[in-house]
């Protein structure tokens, strides 16, 4: 456990998993942990900001960037289990702030990962305890930040097919949004709802019964229209599929 | 309150009247995965694109920064080919231009060819005012000119139409008697013999430009049908609409453009014409125009020149960003109200009208970013509508509900402590509420949210506050186990 040449892994809970989910940032300490990392999870984290910023409130996003920055900023890495949530401060907090600001806005980009690829690229995971129950027939949903902006593609279905043996069903369309896109699917919530049913229709397509990804954002709203159109599929969190914690309810079913 | 609250919602009705017309959204679903497909092989194929896109990105950019000595260098460059250059600083200034020259010549019969610039400055009906007969010779422009609509995409104004829509108008506006019109070729088959008719009876002829050549003063047209060629070369004038954006420096520059634009357009590796207009017949000349004129409209574009958005001058038009946008797919064209819709528009039409007018447009993007990673000319989409809904922020047309909920929210986010038992409480009160059915069908203040979905039920208590007490039991465990040692 203490060993000095052990990546020190400041974990950025983000707040839908901190909210919504813990089971995800639990998964995803144990996840960390078991490859070796040292994990600290600082106690004032928030939120990176995204309402905000994505609303076009920049005063207000550079306020809470600037919190962020300061609780992260002794980190050796932060590891984030959010596509868009690692996007925000890798790509859109050096460009949002200015001067001395956007300096440190950039070391914290330099050391920040998303889970999924800091699990493949950056640490040894060779094997984990088995899972609660056997996995179904899986299909994964590349959330756009995740994809666009971290280059998040094989590393989840790596991880998928080697620590749990699961190959991805692969559904058609599989680069195209899901409509969420943060206060996008309150203000525009027809059309919102037209880009899900597309992503349901094609998940279910692809002969899969569980739907995972790694943004919670993404999957609370898939989730909140198939129960609402009574479309059978599991969602859950790569993180949690990997952690093989399959007992806990999945997004949207009763405890 | 707030009047913004209360503010009309042009573009999610339209859209919502869209949704609710199934061969509509089938037809837009199926362009929506073809186009991009297409577009795909063709950039594959090719194999330098992205070299290419940074190259003509830099170049552009130099020409904007360097409008001062190449706009009059192309004016001179014209003008010495015999093409007189009209300035436009409005809409209404390039219909009066263009309507004063066809007064010039006592013309009643115009053939006009695709031109997005014409779109904006509603050309046609202006001509048509005047007692003008205008004939729109591009098949889209022209089944959209009959439906009396206008086009719901820059590249394929009538890519919404069925044909079975198509044939219903031209069953209705062509008095040809018995025929059957059962195939998309018998529709082309009967359009180019209408079309025939009116190239040679035109006597001045309309057309845009994809770009303009400082060094030699010519423009550039690319089209697939080969209508901007005889509108071009059959009238004895001919007029060419367009706008300093399309300004390049040099000939290659132009042919580095065609290469990004087809592919990106239409997924071809040519169109089937690429023409470039140098000016009016020369003695040595066999056929051509007596006349030639081109019209710069401004319309604001120098604004915008001098503005954070101006890197969306760099759109070359081509469409990609529509054909790749899942809620431009959704909505269809029309929504947009604006001749230029998608992200492209979304980003045009605030700037050349009025963000007020449009202020739900910038909203319409859930900041996917595939527009971006298609777009030939590399513009930051996402970043400009982002940036356009700051304006929106900042000028007090974003609902003020909206605004106070998030500066609170992001206040509340710098105090951890607050926030932490706050959240506590109302995911305890939403667990309880929710756990047995696992999601809730309404909740109040979510209803942008539970309208259309449910929403799924938090788990037991936040991670910080099940985080928190586990730190507290090992630190207990830790003290326990201290206190065993020291009594031993």
């Amino acid at each position: 456990m203490n060993d000095p040449s052990a990546p020190r892994v400041s974990l950025f809970v983000t707040c839908l998993a901190d909210l919504l989910r813990p089971s995800v940032a639990f998964a995803s300490l144990r996840l960390l942990e078991r490859a070796g990392c040292i994990v600290h999870v600082p106690q004032a984290q928030t939120c990176c900001g995204q309402p905000a910023y994505n609303s076009g409130e920049y005063e207000a996003a550079v306020e809470v960037a600037k919190h962020t920055i300061e609780i992260f900023q002794d980190a050796e890495y932060v590891v984030v289990p959010s596509g868009s949530c690692a996007g925000m401060l890798c790509e859109h907090y050096p460009a949002l702030l200015e001067g001395q600001w956007r300096e440190r806005a950039r070391e914290l980009a330099a050391k920040t990962w998303e889970l999924t690829s800091f699990l493949s690229e950056m640490v040894r995971l060779d094997r984990l305890p088995r899972a609660t129950r056997p996995l179904p027939a899986i299909t994964y949903h590349d959330s756009c930040a995740g994809l666009r902006e971290m280059n998040v593609r094989e590393q989840p279905r790596e991880l998928l097919q080697r620590l749990r043996g699961v190959q991805v069903a692969e559904m058609e369309q599989t680069e195209v949004c899901c409509g969420f896109g943060g206060t996008f699917c309150a203000k525009m919530p027809a059309i919102s709802a037209k880009m899900a049913d597309d992503k349901l229709r094609n998940a279910c397509d692809s002969g899969a019964t569980m739907l995972t990804g790694g943004d919670l954002g993404c999957l609370l709203h898939l989730a909140g229209r198939a129960r609402r159109l009574g479309v059978d599929l599991e969602f859950r969190h790569v993180a949690e599929l990997l952690d093989g914690d399959l007992d806990t309810p999945s997004i949207g079913e009763a405890e | 309150m707030n009047p913004a609250d209360a503010a009309t919602h042009p573009f999610t009705d339209a859209a919502a009247t869209a949704l609710a017309d199934p061969a509509g959204v089938a037809q837009r679903d199926m362009l929506a995965r073809v186009t991009p497909q297409l577009r795909q092989r063709a950039v594959d194929e090719f194999g330098e694109f992205e070299a290419l896109r940074q190259h003509l990105k830099r170049v552009r950019q130099h020409t904007l920064d360097n409008l001062d000595h190449y706009l009059p260098r192309f004016e001179l460059e014209a003008t010495h080919n015999g093409t007189r250059v009209h300035y436009a600083e409005t809409a209404r200034d390039l219909n009066g231009i263009v309507l004063d020259i066809c007064r010039e010549h006592g013309v009643r019969r115009v053939a006009k060819g695709k031109s997005m610039v014409t779109e904006e400055t509603e050309l046609t009906a202006s001509l048509e005012r005047e007692g003008l007969q205008v004939v729109e010779t591009d098949l889209g422009e022209y089944i959209v000119q009959l439906a009396g609509e206008k086009p719901a995409h820059i590249v394929g104004p009538a890519r919404h139409k069925s044909i079975a829509q198509i044939r219903e108008l031209f069953l209705k506006a062509h008095k040809l008697g018995e025929r059957k019109l059962e195939s998309a070729e018998d529709l082309v088959a009967e359009a180019r013999r209408i079309m025939r008719e009116h190239f040679l009876q035109a006597e001045i002829g309309i057309i845009g430009a994809n770009a303009l050549i400082a060094e030699n003063g010519y423009s550039m047209l690319v089209t697939n049908e080969g209508n901007g060629d005889l509108c071009a070369s059959l009238p004895k004038v001919l007029i060419v609409c367009t706008t300093l954006d399309r300004l390049l420096p040099r000939a290659t520059d132009a042919a580095a453009l065609q290469r990004l634009l087809v592919r990106s357009a239409t997924g071809q590796a040519q169109t089937c014409y690429t023409s470039f207009y140098a000016g009016p017949r020369r003695e040595v000349d066999a056929d051509g125009p007596l006349e030639t004129h081109l019209v710069l409209l401004d319309n604001r574009r120098s604004d915008i020149l001098g503005s954070d958005y101006r890197d969306m001058l760099q759109c070359i038009r081509c469409g990609a960003c529509l054909n790749h946008c899942p809620i431009f797919a959704a909505a269809g064209g029309h929504a947009y109200g604006s001749v230029y819709p998608g992200p492209m528009g979304s980003v045009l039409a605030p700037l050349l009208e009025s963000l007020e007018a449009h202020a739900e447009l910038p909203n319409a993007c859930t900041g996917c970013g595939r527009c971006e990673e298609v777009c030939p000319a590399a513009i930051p989409l996402p970043g400009l509508l982002r940036d356009l809904r700051h304006d929106e922020s900042l000028q007090g047309i974003a609902p003020a509900r909206w605004r106070r909920g998030l500066r609170l929210h992001a206040w509340l986010l710098r105090q951890p402590a607050l926030y932490q038992w706050l959240t506590a409480r109302a995911i305890s009160l939403l667990n309880l509420l929710g756990r047995r059915r696992g999601s809730f069908r309404r909740l109040p203040f979510a209803g942008g949210w539970t309208g259309e979905r449910d929403f799924p039920a938090p788990q037991r208590g936040t991670f910080m506050q099940q985080y928190r007490a586990e730190l507290r039991k090992r630190e207990r465990e830790r003290a326990r186990d201290r206190e065993r040692a020291d009594e031993q």
